[in-house]
This record gives C-alpha cells, sequence and structure tokens, in this order.
C-alpha cells in the first residue's frame, strides 16, 4: 500500500464540523434588526395593546381597592387565622419573587456562560424580573398589618430608639429582595444605555418626516427623553470597552446575588422549628424552583410576543426550544427534590416530620399537593419529545401549567406545614376570602400594564446584543467584510 | 459655523473598520476613537487599548458595602440596642453575614455602573458627534473612525489621506457647533 492511499483514508474519516443553528434567521442584515425591534416602539400599537392594557389596568385597580379596603380595615378581611397565620400573601410573595430569577439567569449566569442565544430574550426577562419584584414587594409590605410601620423594616432612626433584629430570616429577606430589585434596575437599565441611543437617532433621522407642529413636538418631546436616558451614548469604543467591563462585573456580582435572594427567602420557613419547613435542602431545591417558575413565564410571554410583533427570525424556535430544555433540567430537580423531602422525612426518624408529609399528599389539601405534582413532575418531562419542545402551542400550554404549579408548590408549603400544629386542639382548616383572592389575580393586572407600557415604550429585545452575535458582526467573516481586506479571513 | 472638531471616516463592515483602526494606530495618533453600533470583538488590540479600570470601582463598592453591612449589624444589636432574642449571640458574623452580603453586592453594582460612567466621562449631551447628520447611523449599522483635530499628529492633508487609503465609503470634517 503506498503512502498517499493511507493518507486519503485517514482524511475521508475525519467527522464533518457541525454547523450550529444561526441565532438570527435568513442573514439579515444589521439594519434590518434595528428596523424590526426599535419599529415596535416607533409604530402604532395594534388594536389588542388597547384592550390588554384597558383590562390590566382596570384588575390593577381592583388589586389597589383591594389593598384600600385591607390597610383600612385590617388584616381580618383575609382568611388568616390560628394556626396558619402565613396565608395567600406569603404564597403569592414566593411565587412572584419566583418569577422573576429566570431574567436574571438569562442576564446575568447564562452570559458568564457565554450562551450567546440569551441576547435575544434578556431584555424582556429582565423587564419581567423587575415587575414581578414590584408585585412580590407589595405583599410582605400589606402583610405586616399596620402598613403605616412597614418603614420599621429598614434599619431607620426612629423616636423607639430601638432597631432591627438583624438574626431574623425576616429582615435578611428585606435587605435580600431590595438589593434584588436595585440591581436588576442597575442592570437592565445599563443595558438599555447603546439601545435608548439608537432610538434617539432614529428620532433625529426621522424628524424631518413629521407633518404637523404636534408631531413635531412629540418627536422632540421623544429626542429628548431618549436622549436625556441614554447618556450621550456615541457607540465609541473606548466607551464601550469600560462598557462591557462594567457588564461583566455586574453580571458576575448578579449570579451571586441571584442564588442568594431565593435562599433567604426558603430561610424564612427553613430557619423556623415547623416540621416541612425544617429543611436543609430549602435554599437549593428554591432556586432550583425559582428559575423551573420564571421560564414558565417568559415563555408566557414571549411566545405570544414574537407572533405579534414578527419577532420569528430574532427569537426563533430554537430559543424556545432551549428555555424548554432549562425548564426540563430545573423541573426535574425540583421533583426530586420533593422525592427527597419525602425519603428524609421517613429516614430521619422524626415522627412529626414524617407526619407533616404524609399529611401534605394524604391529608385537608391532599388536592393541593397532587396540582403541584403534575403540573410542576410531570408536564415539564413531556418535552423530552423533540416534537413537544419546538411547537409554540404546546410550549405555551405547558409554561402556563408550570405557573400554576409553582403557585401551588408554595401553597403547600406555607398552608400544609401550618394547618396541623403540635397541639392537636390548635388543628384548623384555611381557606382565601374574595379579598385574598381578588388581591392576588390583581397584581397579574399591574405585571401586566407594566409589561405592556415595556413593550411600547422601550426596545423589547436588546438590540445591539443580537447584532454582536450575527456573522455580520464579525471582522473575520465573508459576511463582516473579512474578503474586503488584506488578511482579514481565516 | 463652528470650528473644525475632528475628521469623521464612514465605513460598512466590521473588518474594514478593523483594518483601518490598525492602520490608524500605526500611525501614532492619540485623540481619536472608533463608534461602531456593538462592540466589535478584538476592537480593543487593534486600537492599543489596555484592560479597562472598572473593577476598582466594583472592588472598593463591594469592600464599603461588606464593611457598612458588618459594623451597622454591630452597633445597632450589640452596642445601641442591646437585647437578647431566642437566647442568640448579641453579635454573630453568621447572623449577620446574609446581610452584609447583600450589601457588598448592592454597592458593588453600584460602583460598576458609577464606574462606568466616570470613565465614560458621561453623560455627555452636547457632543459635536450628536449634531452630525450623518454620525446617526453609528448606532445602526454603519462604523466610523473620528480622528479629533486636537490631535498632535493631526494634519488636515495627511490625516485625510491616511483616511482615504483605507476601505471609507465617506470621509467628511466634523464641526463643533458650539
Amino acid at each position: 500500500m503506498s503512502e498517499p492511499a493511507a493518507h486519503s483514508q485517514v482524511e475521508t474519516s475525519t467527522p464533518k464540523e457541525l454547523v450550529r443553528e444561526p441565532l438570527v434567521l435568513n442573514n439579515r442584515p444589521l439594519g434590518w434588526i434595528t428596523n424590526q425591534v426599535a419599529g415596535i416602539v416607533e409604530g402604532e400599537m395594534p388594536k389588542w395593546w388597547n384592550i390588554a392594557f384597558g383590562v390590566s389596568f382596570l384588575l390593577m385597580l381592583m388589586s389597589f381597592g383591594y389593598i384600600g379596603y385591607l390597610i383600612t380595615t385590617g388584616v381580618g378581611v383575609w382568611g388568616l387565622n390560628h394556626p396558619v397565620a402565613w396565608g395567600w400573601a406569603i404564597v403569592n410573595f414566593v411565587f412572584w419573587i419566583g418569577i422573576g430569577h429566570a431574567g436574571t439567569l438569562i442576564s446575568a449566569i447564562l452570559f458568564l456562560l457565554r450562551q450567546k442565544w440569551r441576547t435575544s430574550v434578556n431584555r424582556t426577562a429582565e423587564a419581567m424580573t423587575i415587575f414581578a419584584v414590584i408585585c412580590a414587594g407589595i405583599f410582605p409590605g400589606i402583610h405586616v398589618g399596620r402598613i403605616w410601620l412597614a418603614w420599621w423594616l429598614f434599619p431607620l432612626p426612629n423616636a423607639n430608639e430601638i432597631w432591627p433584629q438583624f438574626r431574623s430570616p425576616l429582615l435578611w429577606d428585606v435587605f435580600a429582595v431590595s438589593t434584588y430589585f436595585t440591581v436588576s434596575l442597575l442592570f437592565w437599565y445599563m443595558g438599555l444605555i447603546p439601545d435608548l441611543a439608537t432610538i434617539r437617532d432614529r428620532l433625529r433621522k426621522n424628524a424631518g418626516q413629521c407633518k404637523t407642529g404636534l408631531d413635531k413636538m412629540i418627536n422632540k418631546l421623544k429626542q429628548f427623553l431618549y436622549g436625556l436616558f441614554s447618556m450621550g451614548w456615541i457607540g465609541s469604543n473606548r466607551h464601550w470597552r469600560n462598557y462591557e467591563k462594567a457588564y461583566l462585573l455586574l453580571a458576575g456580582l448578579s449570579t451571586p446575588l441571584v442564588l442568594s435572594v431565593h435562599s433567604i427567602v426558603s430561610f424564612d420557613f427553613a430557619v423556623s422549628q415547623l416540621p416541612g419547613w425544617h429543611t436543609t435542602i430549602f435554599p437549593p431545591y428554591f432556586v432550583a424552583g425559582a428559575v423551573f417558575s420564571g421560564f414558565g413565564m417568559v415563555l408566557t410571554l414571549m411566545i405570544p410576543m414574537r407572533t405579534i410583533f414578527n419577532l420569528e427570525e430574532i427569537i426563533t424556535i430554537r430559543h424556545l426550544e432551549l428555555m424548554c430544555k432549562v425548564i426540563m433540567a430545573t423541573g426535574t430537580i425540583v421533583g426530586y427534590a420533593y422525592g427527597m423531602e419525602f425519603f428524609i422525612a421517613w429516614y430521619g426518624g422524626n415522627p412529626y416530620e414524617l407526619y407533616a408529609f404524609k399529611n401534605r399528599a394524604f391529608g385537608p389539601y391532599w388536592w393541593s399537593y397532587w396540582i403541584m405534582i403534575s403540573c410542576n413532575v410531570i408536564s415539564p418531562q413531556l418535552f423530552w419529545v423533540k416534537r413537544f419542545r419546538t411547537s409554540p402551542w404546546f410550549i405555551f400550554v405547558v409554561s402556563i401549567f408550570v405557573n400554576i404549579g409553582m403557585w401551588f408548590e408554595r401553597f403547600v408549603i406555607v398552608v400544609t406545614s401550618l394547618h396541623r400544629d403540635y397541639l392537636p386542639s390548635s388543628w384548623g382548616y384555611y381557606s382565601p376570602t374574595q379579598v385574598d383572592i381578588l388581591t392576588f389575580v390583581g397584581t397579574f393586572g399591574l405585571f401586566m400594564v407594566l409589561f405592556l407600557l415595556f413593550i411600547r415604550y422601550l426596545p423589547a429585545i436588546t438590540i445591539f446584543e443580537v447584532k454582536a452575535v450575527t456573522p455580520q458582526a464579525d471582522p473575520h467573516a465573508v459576511e463582516g467584510g473579512a474578503d474586503k481586506v488584506k488578511g482579514g479571513e481565516h | 459655523m463652528g470650528k473644525s472638531f475632528a475628521i469623521m471616516a464612514e465605513y460598512e463592515t466590521p473588518a474594514e473598520i478593523m483594518d483601518a483602526a490598525k492602520k490608524v494606530h500605526a500611525a501614532g495618533y492619540e485623540k481619536w476613537d472608533v463608534h461602531s453600533p456593538f462592540p466589535i470583538h478584538g476592537m480593543d488590540d487593534a486600537m492599543g487599548l489596555d484592560n479597562a479600570k472598572v473593577g476598582y470601582f466594583t472592588f472598593f463598592g463591594g469592600l464599603i458595602g461588606f464593611t457598612t453591612g458588618m459594623t451597622m449589624q454591630y452597633f445597632m444589636n450589640k452596642f445601641d440596642y442591646a437585647i437578647v432574642v431566642g437566647g442568640k449571640p448579641l453579635f454573630s458574623g453568621f447572623f449577620a453575614f446574609p446581610v452584609s452580603y447583600e450589601l457588598t453586592i448592592l454597592l458593588g453594582a453600584f460602583g460598576s455602573l458609577i464606574g462606568m460612567f466616570v470613565l465614560n466621562r458621561l453623560p455627555r449631551h452636547h457632543h459635536p458627534l450628536l449634531a452630525n447628520e450623518r454620525f446617526a447611523d453609528a448606532t445602526d449599522d454603519k462604523f466610523y473612525v473620528v480622528i479629533e483635530c486636537d490631535d498632535d499628529h493631526y494634519d488636515e492633508q495627511t490625516t485625510r489621506t491616511l483616511l482615504a487609503e483605507t476601505n471609507a465609503v465617506h470621509i467628511e470634517m466634523v464641526e463643533d457647533p458650539e
């Protein structure tokens, strides 16, 4: 056998390099991305926007009305009793704060892991985080009962010359949640700066097309506001250098932050002595559950959004599929945690603990437990089938189940652990009142009001980051002009 | 018309501006910049820029946050209002940790953002480039090299020639409207 023949045999057995699916379909130019995303902000909103906004606004007002009723009357209007002193308010707080975690996971953790697909979804997900934390913050605030004293939660000097008690995880929560809100807002705002500059410059270019005096005034006002918040951004590379470093550092800070927030929320329960709450598995279990629920909400919001605003080429099926995989992974972790709780309840040999868990699955609240199991453990497993995780309508339905299931998880943890005390004489059953239910329903109105305003006034997709992951942005790719300069392509 | 501010050259692709940036850097210019709608990978090297200094701001922000958290809790629970709750110690680094940890992150984040603004000399709403018609595409899909007239190596003729030898599609003088 001759030398060249052996050589060619080696050549043919080399596997072909796999090509990644593109993040923006159809090889669109950079300007197309700007037009597509900024066009949403500049154009008229479709009719459904007005309808959705109207409905959400009314729901929000309803929630505020019930909160006003609560404040003027007292927490007796809720279904709280003895022994169930934490009811829907705490369930809702944990539910909303958990929703937020997907936004930070996408914006910070996936950034550090260099998952380029995050660029199309991070802006919306971060907005969702901020709005969810706003909804979450309402509940502990009104749960203190005398809401006019809620400022005692913060270490501010007061006339009684007393200070907060830092040994309580409830106070850690105050710091965790307020830090989470502030840092998410900073991170989100920083990402917005270059995109606000894009809109500012487009308004300036379009100023000549304004016909009436009113149009001109609106254009001027918008230029002023978008310009003000874009801080005079001019896309300078000397600026980008500091910007990218600051962005990386914020991602590095948000990652331990997001893991700590739900860990600290879980301490609210885990640090107590109550069977069903006093569990060391809580911090990781809560974080996984939070990411799981958050991705559910991201998909619930994003699937209609990409269809209505024709963003299917930027938020592609591949993006949805990857998010479904995260749901499947975190859903499996959550399922494992449910199983492990039961195992430890039996293996730990504590009869109260074992009772609490048996009672959870087969006691008076059995229905909530099995809703939780079917939504959180069974429904994400459907995503093993590729056809399911690539059909938007199917994902949408499952994402709704995930939202429902995760709300019930918190209900199961809070209420089923409380309604059976060590003393059978204080056993009770908790049911929410109309005020409980409608206040919570109304917070979806608040959430949607904020989200709809966001879609209308801010670019819903990070324009500059999406551009940066296209081949048109790569100086070494032919699309980036590499063939036009000497020695550019490799 | 105000006085001349800089010469601006427009490019259509990142590869072409990268090539131009290397040439401008090699010619020894100091007061010049590249403007692009997104950060271009490798441009810092092409321009000869060193590592960004934002990290110092983050570090000091975080340090202040952690110290504030620990001293605040010591002062409030051990010194100014010492009251035993649940038989727990008046102060311990363990229970004080979560709050200090959150404050580290909070002030570290403020440090990063403020550091970015300070180092970039932003906000600056009156930059001469913002008044330039053509430059509006810098946040859309065009790329610009801008060489300031204040630069020591600047000479209108030679600078124009240097830029003309690159793949620039358009070269113009930017006026300072002030």
